[in-house]
């Protein structure tokens, strides 16, 4: 394999892309913030947080983005009277070694002016993120997450037992791996539990996973979609058995929550649902909301597998989409990286796509785009979320 | 046994009592399940289950060897397992099949 030149980064980590992060910090600021980008929708990204009140769990998420290995200057655009902490955000982002600015919509004239110096910052910073020093990157060097949305019968059996082998694999060369949504891990909870690196970690997971039932079961529905049974899942655990197959069957080294960066090589689950009583609604209202999670945690790209057939990709990090249902695959083969209903058909093993899956994410990494980044997909959602630190024994190692 | 059972049915584990379908089974078709000659009334599709063995109400209902919620009705040898017959032991299964019946959309 020729080797992965990544991104060299002041903290020590390495990314395997150079965005110039442009980020809202209100809805308010949301339509400058994209005609900013514009001109520039390769190299410029829009992430942001909608909300104008104070938010502990937004303004970390923010932070971590902001500070992502795969972003290489941050352009912060506030309106100017929301509550966001921009003068810490913004602090971060200069500790962090990276190019950043400032822009306030009621004091730099309005919409026209503002998107104007904005763009010439972006300007600017796309000719200095040029200069950062290029290294070569290993495999375990890489962090990878996986979400499933859009699933239907066959995620179950052929994208995420795939992405599972592809897991085992990348663990055992020393990358560091995140699968998440404990809300679809519920009926899960004793299989995993048993393969936790420790006892103390085996009732971490437990507990995670009986947080989600409850909060769920408050809010009166599953992390399940109409769709979900339309393509023939009937309940939420069988929708988390087909889940739960994304991580393989590695030992798992511990339990994050979003914005933990994982603190070496490993199979790790991140724990989304939120801490306390119920509060801002559903844990994460759409497959993006999880998307951005993972990369908050650090991800480099994340796997996306589905069945039913979902188009999106994310601002800031790759999304390999891995099409579960053959099906689907032909309708939908110009947004699909990875054919994984040949499972089904007949016409591959769970080994020979694993493989394929491995072998995409070292090219991509090494800076070959995806189906959604050759589309333009730059989606992003951040919702207001609550959270306590995790525990001693969430990691153990 | 594959011989006596339809290739399209997979088979996940050996304790399940649900087949998975590889491919959808049109209405009309007659299927062996189980060395059992079977009429489907109505198009099942890909993804979606089918009974291995009669399951009685309350019983669970097996997939990958692991229950997968209980069944509210009788459902007999190479029926369709799915939300008429089958509720979660979690939280319950929202769809919009009551919004379809009421526009018209057949899907």
């Amino acid at each position: 394999m020729t080797a992965i030149m990544g991104f060299q980064r002041a903290d020590g980590r390495k990314g395997i892309r150079n965005i110039v992060a442009v980020a809202y910090l209100v809805e308010c600021a949301h339509h400058v913030a994209s005609r900013i980008v514009a001109p520039t929708p390769e190299q410029a990204h829009v992430i942001g947080f909608p909300g104008c009140f104070p938010n502990d769990y937004a303004q970390r998420m923010m932070e971590r983005l902001c500070t992502h290995p795969n972003v290489g200057a941050v352009l912060l655009v506030s309106l100017g009277c929301e509550s966001f902490n921009r003068y810490q955000l913004e602090q971060v982002v200069r500790d962090s070694g990276r190019p950043v600015e400032t822009l306030i919509i009621q004091r730099d004239g309005g919409t026209r002016a503002t998107i104007e110096k904005g763009q010439a910052f972006v300007a600017r910073a796309i000719e200095q993120v040029e200069a950062v020093r290029r290294v070569p990157m290993d495999v375990s060097d890489l962090v990878i997450g996986t979400v499933c949305g859009g699933s239907d019968g066959t995620s179950g059996i052929s994208g995420n037992p795939a992405v599972g082998r592809a897991f085992d694999r990348f663990v055992a060369e020393g990358a560091t791996c995140i699968f998440e949504e404990t809300g679809e891990l519920i009926g899960c909870e004793d299989i995993m539990a048993a393969r936790a690196a420790t006892p103390a970690l085996a009732a971490e997971l437990r507990t995670s996973v009986d947080k989600a039932a409850r909060y769920y079961a408050t809010l009166g529905y599953g992390s399940f979609a109409s769709g979900n049974a339309d393509g023939g899942l009937t309940t939420i655990e069988e929708k988390s058995m087909g889940a739960y197959a994304k991580s393989g069957q590695s030992p798992i080294s511990g339990l994050i929550k979003p914005g933990d960066i994982p603190p070496g090589g490993g199979l790790y689950l991140m724990d989304v649902v939120p801490d306390g009583e119920v509060r801002f609604g559903f844990p994460n209202i759409s497959d993006n909301a999880e998307i951005v999670e993972m990369m908050a945690s650090g991800v480099h790209m994340t796997l996306f597998v589905t069945g039913r057939g979902s188009v999106v990709g994310s601002a800031l990090a790759p999304v390999i989409k891995i099409a579960a249902n053959p099906h689907m695959y032909e309708r939908l083969s110009e947004d699909m990286d990875v054919n994984a209903g040949r499972i089904i058909s007949g016409s591959a093993t769970l080994d020979e796509i694993g493989a394929e899956i491995h072998d995409l994410v070292l090219r991509v990494a090494g800076g070959e785009p995806t189906k959604s980044e050759e589309l333009g997909h730059t989606e992003f959602i951040l919702t207001y979320k609550s959270f306590e630190p995790i525990g001693p024994s969430c990691l153990p190692v | 046994m594959t011989d006596e059972t339809d290739n399209r049915l997979l088979l996940l584990a050996p304790q399940d009592n649900v087949y998975v379908l590889r491919d959808q089974i049109e209405a009309g078709e007659t299927i062996m399940v189980e060395g059992r000659r079977i009429a489907v009334p109505r198009r099942i599709g890909l993804g979606h289950k089918l009974a291995r063995a009669a399951i009685a109400p309350g019983d669970k209902v097996l997939k990958y060897g692991a229950p997968i919620g209980s069944a509210t009705a009788p459902i007999g040898l190479g029926e369709h397992v799915h939300t008429h017959n089958v509720k979660s032991d979690y939280t319950p299964t929202y769809t919009l099949d009551e919004a379809r019946r009421e526009h018209g959309d057949a899907q």
